[in-house]
């Protein structure tokens, strides 16, 4: 329920990044967080913000880390993109690069769309995991594209993302997932709604570990997404402006008969209403998340009054 | 399983579970329980009436009983919010189902909504938030959970009371990630086209067993539950008692290893 309107609020905001070439970091360990670590993309399309309507030029976005420069709002970002903007330089190493989905409810052309965008994408699926070092903190890191099938999590996100977490459990690693999604994928039917609770179930164990979980949340972050896995952080970070929800938009204006707010279900709306920490720009995003992990050394400092 | 004279196509189920004289857990908790004590709250915002739950014995054996309720006629509808729960419904489910696992208790829900409630409260309260809770907190709750689908089990709505050690669907209930209207909507923008997607999806009792997402099917009379209610209550009475035993005796740390196995496996993916 609830989605069936998603996918055309998306398709507004719809903006096709085409990365191609690798940026050129300064300094390696710790690359200060300017706007010249963006990655160059071919000039040729004008970009227009989904919240403030402004059209921006293309370089300019992208000289502003993919950030409206009129409104803030932090337009969405490639896999391979935001590794190069959080990770250090050359220290993500990549799980389950050769993962694909097969076709469990043998929906009708289900592997050609998923051909086609594997060629246009470079993806095998909607999601990138790995480890990595953020300032030279050690941490396992997930990272959802929109561009493959509006992230939609199916068997192959659901089971990358469930073994990321055990992996982490296993190596006393810290998680952080970026975290983007129209929700389940309905062409893997029931199979992807159990992917909620797998996924969940992973956390669960990763948690009781005592091990630190941070979810960032970028654009858009809904439906079984954000009924699982997105909203079970320690720590839940948003980007600025981004949409964050459960059920669509147009399900909802049908339901009630009236236009919401702009902001409804965005990253203030979530702030305000008590499901974020905080809205983090991106180009604080990696101090920040590198501050957070220095706050949780894997040495006990406190040991209940036993020394 | 025996051939039986009356199966139906996924979408002739769909109209079975939609009946009007369809069974609703009001029917069957007095049919199934010794005594049923209701509880209310979620002791944060609210009472939600899409959602009761309460302590209930079954042959002797306290459970805890958590259920989504339809309504049988408007003004039930009406406080039931037609089975489509708020986040206040689902932490109310959260809180008791603690409850049952502080005095071990075993925990029994039954599924039956159309999805989890969409609109504007419900998003301020995080009905994302509320779901996904539900599903790590059931994964690691120190007591048997049961859980039986009714008739429709629709979407995250229906799966937060679904993470459990054993999944049971009545014959003809359907369990799916959306219902077959939404996802016609979605993926051909043709809301009409719900009979073909119904017809797709796979959605039926056998399905979910194929697919690894239920363990038993429970039998229903000809022509649907509505044909005969107190048969269906014991069928599903029985299935619980059986259960219930078998997973009682289970070691707890076993018994959770099994359940996040049991979540574990379901997904179709090659490596190659």
């Amino acid at each position: 329920m609830g989605l069936e309107d998603l996918f055309n609020v998306v398709k507004t905001r719809l903006n096709v990044p085409s990365s191609t070439s690798d940026s050129e970091d300064k300094d390696k360990g710790d690359r200060n967080d300017k706007a010249d670590t963006a990655v160059k993309v071919p000039v040729n399309i004008a970009f227009k913000c989904p919240r403030c309507l402004n059209m921006v030029m293309t370089d300019e976005l992208e000289k502003n880390l993919r950030v409206c420069p009129e409104c803030g709002y932090h337009a969405r970002l490639t896999a391979p993109d935001r590794i190069r903007l959080i990770a250090d330089k050359e220290s993500f190493r990549e799980f389950d690069a050769d993962m694909k989905s097969l076709n469990p409810i043998d929906f009708p052309d289900y592997e050609a769309k998923q051909q086609k965008l594997r060629e246009s994408t470079g993806l095998k699926d909607a999601v990138v995991t790995g480890e990595c070092t953020i300032r030279g903190e050690k941490c396992v890191l997930g990272v959802m594209d929109s561009r493959y099938m509006m992230a939609s999590m199916g068997s192959v996100v659901g089971e990358k993302i469930t073994r990321a977490f055990e992996y982490a459990t296993e190596k006393k690693l810290p998680v952080i997932m970026f975290t983007a999604s129209g929700g389940a994928r309905m062409q893997e039917g029931i199979v992807s709604l159990m992917q909620m609770a797998k996924t969940s179930g992973a956390v669960a164990r990763h948690s009781d570990a005592g091990l630190l979980y941070i979810t960032v949340l970028t654009d858009p972050t809904t439906g079984g997404v954000t009924a699982s896995f997105a909203s079970l952080g320690d720590i839940i970070i948003a980007e600025p402006k981004v949409l964050v929800g459960f059920a669509g938009r147009r399900v909802i204006e049908g339901t009630i008969k009236q236009r919401l707010p702009d902001d409804f279900q965005s990253a203030e709306f979530m702030l305000e209403h008590g499901f974020a920490d905080m809205i983090v720009e991106r180009k604080s995003m990696r101090r920040t998340i590198a501050h957070i992990l220095k706050l949780h050394p894997m040495r006990e400092y406190y040991k209940g009054g036993q020394e | 399983m025996m051939e039986r004279l009356n199966k139906l196509t996924p979408y002739e189920r769909l109209e079975v579970v939609r009946h009007k004289g369809r069974p609703t857990v009001r029917d069957y908790i007095p049919m199934i329980f010794d005594e049923f004590i209701e509880m209310h709250g979620d002791r944060y915002f609210g009472d939600d009436g899409a959602i009761m739950g309460g302590i209930a014995s079954i042959n002797g054996v306290p459970v805890t009983v958590i259920a989504e309720v339809k309504g049988r006629n408007l003004n039930e509808n009406k406080d039931s919010n037609f089975a489509m729960p708020h986040p206040e419904g689902y932490r109310k489910a959260l809180r008791l189902a603690k409850q049952a696992e502080k005095f071990h208790r075993p925990v029994i829900c039954f599924i039956d909504t159309p999805g989890a409630f969409c609109g504007v409260e419900a998003e301020k309260r995080g009905q994302g938030e509320a779901i996904a809770r539900n599903l790590l907190e059931f994964m690691r709750l120190k007591t048997p959970i049961i859980s039986v689908v009714l008739g429709e089990g629709g979407s995250g709505g229906a799966l937060a009371l679904g993470v459990c050690d054993e999944l049971a669907v009545l014959e003809n209930s359907i369990y799916s990630v959306i219902s077959p209207r939404g996802f016609a909507s979605i993926l051909w923008k043709d809301a009409g086209k719900e009979k073909e997607a119904c017809n797709i999806m796979r959605v039926t009792a056998e399905d979910m067993v194929e697919l690894g997402v239920a363990e038993k099917i429970i039998e229903e009379p000809l022509g649907g539950a509505h044909n005969d209610i107190g048969q269906t209550a014991e069928n599903i009475a029985e299935f619980l008692y059986k259960t219930l035993h078998k997973k009682m005796k289970i070691d707890i740390d076993v018994l959770l290893n099994e359940r996040y196995t049991k979540f574990r496996k379901v997904g179709e993916f090659t490596e190659a």
